[in-house]
């Protein structure tokens, strides 16, 4: 167990000491693309703990959304911190994981349906959060107030202060996923994901499984979202919850490999950093061209890499000893 | 009567006529949830398709709109059959939900397809129809041929699917997929076909919702969530089941936007259908 901790924590450690130099060494535009990819990266690991058993959920734009505005919504109306208001936003996104996972999981809501709900789901949050413009702005977004370099606030215009703290949270998301991984529930959702009927039969309770896994997934959504929003200081509707965004966390999951602790991340870094490449090698003259290769890799992602980028990476190492 | 009521009636009206369209884009979504078992979740990004191709047509290169409105339903059927030779055929057999997220590419891909043709545009056909009056009612005219193409296009798939050899498979086949094939049904022709008419009912839903609305590229996320959620209430392949539920959603969404506002009277009917996913997951019409 503890040569396993080891073998775990090890490159994960390697990988945080590595980044953390990242800040003396670039511009500030590379630690902005960074500190994105860092904390989508951290979104999209939690997806995936839902993902790779098989809970494919639509909704996380719910639950990013709940996040991203709880915190800027308290500060502008109350003052309150947001060390205050990101633990709110995330009750509220745990509330809502119960809610809606409580019936479905009862119920035997899954596959399609699952997914269909979900995206029922993150269309309500979205429209939600519209229609009630006159507190969050609708579709125009809205920014916190800006008070500058502020701990209490949790502002900083200076980039090196967020990367680290997108860092940190990325590190702590990803031992997050070690440690469902290395639990005992990995191996019941491993089960349930097979039969749920035959899971419930030797005594597995799914129903605790289930909620327990999709409540840290939702917690640390709202989470990421949180972080996200007080990076860019502002939040609109449409890129931090509704359809498109839940359409988002799981492609960059999937093209990335859900199955593997850096595929998320790795999925986060092929969303952000193509998307941008596009943009600067084709510039503006084609607005939309990147997006158009960007959802064409996907189809192509989906039909032959149906594991991810790392998923792929570790088939192929595993067969080069055998030749 | 008084005003606020005829108002009311006002916003009935046109739910019901809202209840149309809706029915006629849930009718394709359904035929091949049903009998391909696929979610297309770019379907209403077809119908986006559809609607650029009348607006080019019809505007651009001055084509009757008539015909260019056949061109559309033959083209969108095309678009049909190449993205269920493209993209569904190779994954058939893989986990459904990959099947979900590749048409989900899809909508990415579609959607930005047109940004870079078209530009963010709202474009207008620039074909308007009367409003009919009915003392202090106002009908739109539009919605009406849409609700009463909904109705034909209905029955003539009805027909369609209980008459014609090719329509029994059909149906055949979305019971039992295995034992078909047994059957000397050529699946693969099947599948074909049936995307090919999902793609035709999407035609025909962009020919009438270009008369209601301006196209531009995001048009399809303001019809695609509420079109599942109607498919998957109605019962999968149900299509009665799928036109009561098209019509009840309409009602929500009317009478709520009348109450209160339009997006409110959307998470009226998308957490309507959420509650009755537990209490019906089968659909509304199932024994």
């Amino acid at each position: 167990m503890k040569d396993e901790v080891i073998r775990r924590l090890g490159p994960l450690l390697l990988a945080v000491l590595g980044l953390a130099f990242v800040p003396f060494v670039t511009s500030d535009y590379v630690l902005h693309i960074a500190i994105q990819i860092l904390l989508w990266g951290f979104v999209y690991t939690a997806w995936s703990l839902m993902g790779k058993f098989g809970l494919v959920s639509l909704g996380h734009g719910a639950f990013l959304g709940i996040g991203a505005y709880a915190s800027p919504l308290l500060w502008n109306y109350t003052g309150l911190t947001p060390w205050l208001g990101i633990p709110i936003g995330i009750l509220l996104a745990v509330l809502l994981a119960l809610i809606i996972g409580y019936p479905c999981f009862r119920l035997r809501v899954v596959g399609h349906y699952f997914a269909l709900v979900t995206l029922a789901l993150s269309q309500v949050a979205l429209l939600t959060i519209v229609a009630a413009r006159d507190i969050t702005g609708g579709s125009l977004g809205m920014t916190p107030k800006a008070v500058g370099h502020s701990w209490y606030a949790l502002q900083f215009p200076e980039k090196p202060y967020f990367y680290a703290i997108a860092l940190v949270a990325w590190a702590f998301g990803l031992c997050i996923w070690h440690l469902v991984d290395l639990g005992k529930g990995r191996a019941a959702l491993e089960a349930i994901a097979e039969d749920e009927g035959a899971a419930a039969s030797i005594g597995i309770n799914v129903m605790r499984e289930k909620l327990r896994v999709t409540v840290t997934s939702a917690a640390l959504t709202a989470l990421g979202g949180s972080l996200l929003s007080q990076y860019f200081m502002y939040v609109n509707p449409d890129t931090l919850s509704g359809i498109a965004v839940s359409l988002q966390i799981v492609f960059a999951a999937i093209a990335g490999g859900m199955y593997s602790v850096f595929g998320p991340t790795a999925g986060g870094l092929f969303t952000i950093a193509l998307p941008e490449i596009l943009r600067i090698s084709l510039g503006t003259n084609f607005v939309g061209a990147a997006n158009t290769i960007y959802g064409a890799l996907l189809v192509i992602f989906i039909i032959f890499m149906p594991r991810g980028i790392i998923g792929w990476v570790e088939s192929r190492l595993a067969a080069a000893p055998a030749r | 009567m008084t005003r606020v009521d005829i108002f009311l009636l006002e916003a009935v009206i046109n739910g019901i006529l809202l209840g149309g369209v809706l029915a006629l884009l849930a009718l394709g979504l359904n035929l091949i949830f049903g009998v391909i078992d696929v979610v297309w979740i770019c379907y209403a990004e077809l119908v986006m398709c559809g609607m650029y191709m009348l607006f080019w047509l019809h505007v651009f290169f001055g084509w009757p709109i008539l015909l260019a409105c056949l061109a559309a339903i033959v083209g969108v059927a095309g678009l049909g059959a190449l993205l269920h030779l493209l993209v569904i055929s190779p994954i058939l057999g893989s986990a459904p939900i990959n099947q979900l997220l590749a048409t989900g590419g899809m909508l990415f891909f579609l959607q930005s397809l047109a940004t870079l043709l078209f530009g963010t545009d709202f474009r207008n056909i620039g074909l308007r129809l009367p409003v009919i009056e009915l003392g202090d009612i106002f009908i739109s005219y539009s919605r009406l041929l849409a609700f009463g193409t909904a109705l034909i296009g209905a029955i003539a798939l009805y027909l369609f699917l209980s008459r014609t050899y090719l329509g029994i498979a059909m149906r055949a086949i979305a019971q039992d997929r295995e034992i078909m094939g047994l059957m000397g049904v050529d699946q693969r022709r099947i599948y074909l076909t049936t995307s090919a008419v999902g793609g035709a009912l999407a035609g025909l839903a962009a020919c009438l919702l270009v008369l209601q609305y301006d196209v531009h590229p995001f048009i399809g996320l303001s019809f695609g969530p509420i079109t599942f959620m109607i498919c998957v209430l109605g019962g999968l392949g149900n299509m009665i089941g799928g036109f009561v539920a098209a019509f009840i959603m309409s009602q929500i969404i009317a009478i709520g936007g009348y109450y209160f506002s339009i997006e409110i009277s959307y998470v009226l009917a998308f957490v309507f259908f959420i509650v009755l996913m537990f209490l019906r997951p089968q659909g509304l019409l199932a024994r």
